[in-house]
């Protein structure tokens, strides 16, 4: 069983993603240079946060067209697993594999601060960890989070049951894209997602895209662990298929 | 060399150079210099490159310690902390081009920063940014605020590096011209540290990255409408940054060094090929041969003056071994950057540069900088200092939650949230402490070691008493280092001042080194890079002097280190160290009153050696939830601060303390002092060790409730935690109209 | 130059102008928009805030050049699920 982590020359988390599979899950892992077309027998596919080819035209509508994406397609609609993080979110967008668009968060800032998400979907391979309505609290770190899509769409993405997570304030309540900030000037829903949308599948559920890292919040020396368990849900999910 | 402007001593000062210097590199030639060979010599000679003004004082450092390697003189310093890997940092300043154009200024200054780090063959893990910003209220000052963060955002959150510490202030005197420091820290194996010394004859000289513009060719380009057709392409140009080829120049670059192909690697900084070219070769007492047809430009038409002086960012030179160019390429390809053979080290000990055929400049480089000036600028004691060193009327805190509130609810005090969540301090998952607390804690991965990192200077002190200042930033960086257990290894600095041939000035630069040293021989820390930036002002208002000091210390065990906030309830509160009447230069005195005058808190540095090392004591044995240390506001205020971190992530935490002291000293700056918070079943270890080190302890209070409650000589201050916490994490934005 | 033409050979200028769709809010656009506001520029009702690009390009004489830069447009350019654009074609190269 394999993982590979696919490198972009912008990519920055990808030794993050590493770190957790293989030292902390003990995982064969190996990284996927964004010029090779193929994925080495890697059963599961990360698409790594960054900066992709630096993100100056739209994020990730570059990496989207590069030769490892066509193997990342058609490992994808083969069934294999496929999680995109933050820009590999941005990727997986820009490339169809998962509907709708970023546009910049709704303060136009970059945004890197802890997040409180919902869990909407546990019996996904990435979130059989997890238990549905579980909040989880995860780092975000990005400039364009801020997920739309037609409202036609967004109905038919909702009602299929496709959103995984959702921005939610500490309690779990859904916080609304265009709600006004707390007291202390926070907002739950940061990037102004349109239905705190967070995290979605495809159809199929093995493709998963999220805007948060769950890779950084997944040893406890960090203080907080809530990401490790998409990490080990993936992984026990390809022991099972194997 | 004929078809350059003829150079005389009138075009030599519009480019910089005195009198003096001009006969100096007209005798060392043995002729006038041409145009492009007078280009040269004003960059090699400036301030900026030479240090001809800072020289004399600097040698008063101590550069060396049982774990420096490199001292000051290298790109970075380098210092080992064990297990085989060495650290190696350095902090710089940004400060003009951040005034003219704040975005490209901070930006490019995050990126220069990064590159004198990795050209060490250490791989960047971490940048902190020291920040100097006028008042709020001032023309332009939102718009530079919201421009530098937004620039060190962007290059660091796209090359990767986290953001995990650093400092802003916010005084008048920096309204005028604001201070941007950027610091970087990267790893490396001990025995895979690269330098920029050239060595082999014949070895050729191989040009990487972003192509060469025509951007921040030196100000000083003078009567440029003189020479030249076209004279709107001569001004100088602002630098822009391109964060994605430096991240994969970093790449490439580490991925080249880990083979032998290169014997030296250097980056393209300030005077950009100049200062590049000739040091390489000055270090190795080689001379060089450039063919500027060689060198990737951006656009055509750049004569050889402007090819040497470009500032064109993310270029870097690389002396590779003879025959293996294709291997170095190759590397670089892969990573999408173009490569130039632009020229050979020789054996001559000279400079020869060529373009269009033409030998441009041929300069002896080891007399070009063994003959570069040095001077003892005088000195004097500013007129009006005796006046402001007058001890201050001290209005009494009649209402001590009114006066707490009234400091947390300035930009100065205020959180800066606002500034660090701009910034990705959590990528690379090292960052166990990142911005916010005393001192940032990094892991590092496959140890139970970790590192602290810690900016500090407090440049009002340092206006009304440089040398106490000097002082006062190092220990209270040590301070800080302390209170997350770690231990110094080193420090590098950015000395932030005025026109030093302004007496007063040369004498503010002088009493902050003194002080700086002095307390660097006391508490061990070696000073293993930095940078000095002078003629910060505006017409003739200087900037407060403001020695910025950027530490780094080792932690053995991470897993111990206290945080900056309170986190359990029950845990009993210590104060440590003396309190006394301190408000000269205090922020009681310049925020509420608007008062700043006095002898700032002395310094006594033998009370900090004893209570660092107790604090890192007590940070081992695992005895301490809290440590926060006392600095600005005194203790009102690190009792709040210690009660806010916690705030947001979970229920909140009070804390009620009674203290035996006249209220108004509640705000008093005296130095050599923290608080820490116990489980109370280690107090009384606690309270013993603090005797035995001989720090003063006393047990004031307990952590618990929703309320901060002080009580002092009668006087109560009692504010609910979750108001001040709004206050203080509101003011920032609220002040800057967000 | 500025006379519109789709074919032929020469250097042609692609002007392209992408702007957020209609329906999509825009936060650029939207901040933008209540800065003029505050700056006393009464009555700005709208902001969109788009992007756009010059593509000096040699044409074949059998291409249809327009055809090709909306190819351009849907194939990177532009992010149809949030973008729109429009296509200008001018003779010769663009003067800034």
């Amino acid at each position: 069983m394999r993982c590979g982590v696919v490198v972009f020359p912008g990519s920055n988390c990808d030794h993050d993603v590493y770190h957790i599979l293989k030292h902390v899950l003990g995982q064969e892992v190996t990284f996927l240079w964004h010029g090779e077309d193929s994925l080495r027998g890697s059963e599961l596919v990360v698409l790594p946060g960054g900066f992709s080819y630096g993100d100056y035209l739209r994020a990730g509508a570059m990496a989207a067209l590069s030769p490892i994406m066509a193997a990342v397609r058609r490992h994808a609609e083969a069934g294999g697993l496929v999680l995109g993080i933050c820009n590999g979110f941005q990727m997986l967008l820009e490339s169809g594999l998962l509907p709708g668009a970023m546009r910049r968060n709704r303060n136009l800032l970059f945004e890197c601060r802890d997040v409180f998400l919902r869990v909407e979907r546990d019996d996904l391979p990435f979130t059989r960890g997890y238990r549905k309505g579980q909040v989880l609290r995860m780092p975000i770190a990005h400039a364009e989070g801020n997920y739309i899509h037609h409202a036609d769409q967004l109905e038919s993405l909702e009602e299929a049951g496709r959103v995984v997570f959702r921005y939610v304030s500490p309690e779990g309540e859904v916080a609304a894209e265009d709600a006004a900030p707390n007291e202390l000037g926070e907002l739950w829903n940061v990037n102004g997602s349109i239905n705190a949308i967070a995290g979605i599948c495809n159809e199929e559920g093995n493709i998963m895209g999220m805007m948060p890292h769950p890779e950084r919040c997944a040893e406890e020396i960090l203080g907080n662990v809530d990401g490790l368990a998409l990490f080990s849900s993936a992984v026990g999910a390809l022991e099972v298929t194997a | 060399m004929s078809s350059e402007p003829k150079v005389d001593l009138e075009m030599a000062k519009a480019h910089g150079l005195s009198d003096e210097e001009y006969s100096r590199i007209c005798e060392l030639l043995g002729r006038d210099p041409s145009f492009t060979e007078l280009g040269i010599t004003s960059s090699l000679w400036s301030e900026h490159c030479s240090y001809k003004s800072s020289k004399i004082y600097l040698e008063e450092f101590p550069t060396q310690g049982e774990h420096v390697l490199h001292g000051p003189g290298e790109n970075a310093g380098v210092v080992d902390i064990g297990n085989g890997w060495v650290a190696v940092f350095k902090m710089e300043s940004h400060n003009h081009p951040s005034f003219i154009e704040p975005y490209q200024g901070a930006a490019t200054g995050v990126g220069g920063i990064l590159r004198d780090v990795f050209t060490m063959g250490a791989r960047p893990i971490a940048c902190m940014d020291s920040l100097r910003f006028g008042e709020v209220s001032a023309p332009r000052m939102k718009h530079l605020i919201a421009g530098v963060v937004r620039g060190i955002g962007d290059y660091g959150n796209c090359v990767g590096i986290p953001t995990v510490g650093g400092e802003t202030g916010f005084h008048r005197g920096y309204n005028g011209n604001i201070l941007v420091n950027a610091f970087a820290l990267g790893l490396a194996r001990r025995e895979r540290i690269f330098t920029s010394r050239a060595s082999g004859l014949g070895n050729p000289l191989l040009y990487v990255g972003s192509r060469t513009g025509r951007d921040g060719i030196h100000g000083a380009t003078m009567a440029s409408e003189s020479f030249g057709e076209d004279s709107e392409a001569k001004r100088p140009t602002v630098q822009v940054g391109d964060p994605f080829t430096e991240k994969t120049l970093i790449e490439a670059c580490l991925n080249i060094m880990r083979t032998d192909a290169v014997v030296a690697i250097q980056d393209m900084g300030a005077a950009g090929l100049t200062s590049t070219s000739f040091e390489m070769a000055g270090k190795g007492d080689m001379g060089i041969r450039l063919d500027l047809d060689k060198v990737p430009l951006r656009e055509p038409g750049l004569s050889a003056y402007e090819i040497m002086l470009s500032e064109s960012q993310e270029r870097m030179l690389i002396l590779a071994k003879q025959g293996r160019q294709d291997e170095v390429a190759a590397v670089f390809h892969r990573w999408g950057l173009e490569v130039a053979e632009i020229g050979e080290v020789t054996g001559d000990g000279i400079a020869r540069i060529y373009h269009h055929g033409e030998e441009k400049a041929a300069m002896p480089i080891g007399p070009l900088s063994s003959n570069a000036p040095i001077y003892r600028r005088p000195v004097a004691v500013p007129k009006d200092l005796a006046q402001r060193q007058q001890a201050p009327e001290v209005p009494d805190a009649d209402d001590l939650a009114g006066s707490l509130k009234r400091l947390l609810d300035t930009p100065e005090m205020g959180s800066k949230s606002w500034i660090w969540h701009q910034y990705d301090h959590s990528v690379r998952t090292n960052t166990m402490v990142g911005p916010g607390g005393d001192a940032a804690v990094l892991l590092l991965k496959g140890t139970p070691a970790g590192l602290g990192l810690v900016s500090d200077v407090n440049p009002v002190y340092c206006g009304l008493d440089p040398y106490t200042g000097g002082a006062q930033a190092v220990a209270e960086a040590v301070r800080n280092l302390a209170c997350v257990g770690a231990e110094p290894v080193g420090l590098t600095d950015c000395l932030n001042f005025g026109n030093p041939e302004r007496p007063e000035i040369s004498w503010q630069f002088r009493e902050c080194v003194r002080g700086m040293s002095e307390a660097c021989r006391s508490l061990e820390v070696p000073v293993i890079s930095g940078n000095v930036s002078f003629y910060n002002e505006t017409g003739d208002q200087s900037i407060p002097p403001t020695p910025t000091v950027a530490m780094v210390g080792l932690i053995p065990d991470v897993a111990n280190v206290a945080r900056s906030h309170f986190v359990a309830e029950g845990d009993r509160v210590v104060l440590l160290g003396n309190t006394h009447a301190d408000f000269g230069g205090s922020a009681y005195l310049r925020l509420l009153y608007d008062i700043e005058q006095g002898r700032p808190p002395s310094v006594e540095l033998s009370r900090e050696v004893q209570l660092a090392e107790l604090l890192r004591y007590l940070t081992f044995e695992g005895w301490l939830h809290t440590a926060h240390d006392l600095s600005e506001g005194g203790l009102g205020i690190a009792l709040a601060e210690s009660c806010f971190t916690a705030a947001s992530k979970g229920p909140t935490l009070g804390v009620g303390v009674e203290v035996d002291m006249p209220p108004t000293w509640l705000f008093s700056e005296s130095q050599g002092r923290a608080i820490i918070a116990v489980p109370p079943e280690h107090l009384d270890s606690v309270l013993s060790e603090a005797e035995t080190m001989n720090v003063p302890a006393v047990e004031i209070g307990g952590v618990g409730g929703q309320e901060l409650v002080v009580r002092c000589d009668g006087s109560v201050l009692r504010a609910p935690v979750d108001e001040l916490h709004r206050i203080w994490a509101t003011a920032l934005p609220r002040a800057l109209d967000l | 130059m500025a006379n519109k033409k789709t074919k032929g050979t020469g250097p042609i200028t692609a002007r392209i102008t992408v702007y957020p769709r209609p329906e999509i809010l825009d936060p650029q656009g939207k901040a933008i928009a209540s800065a003029l506001t505050r700056l006393g520029f009464d009555g700005v009702e709208d902001v969109r805030a788009g992007k756009s690009f010059e593509i000096q390009l040699r044409a074949a004489a059998t291409q249809d050049v327009e055809e090709v830069v909306r190819r351009m447009c849907k194939d990177l350019l532009v992010n149809s699920v949030v973008e729109d654009y429009s296509v200008e074609l001018l003779d010769g190269e663009a003067k800034p």
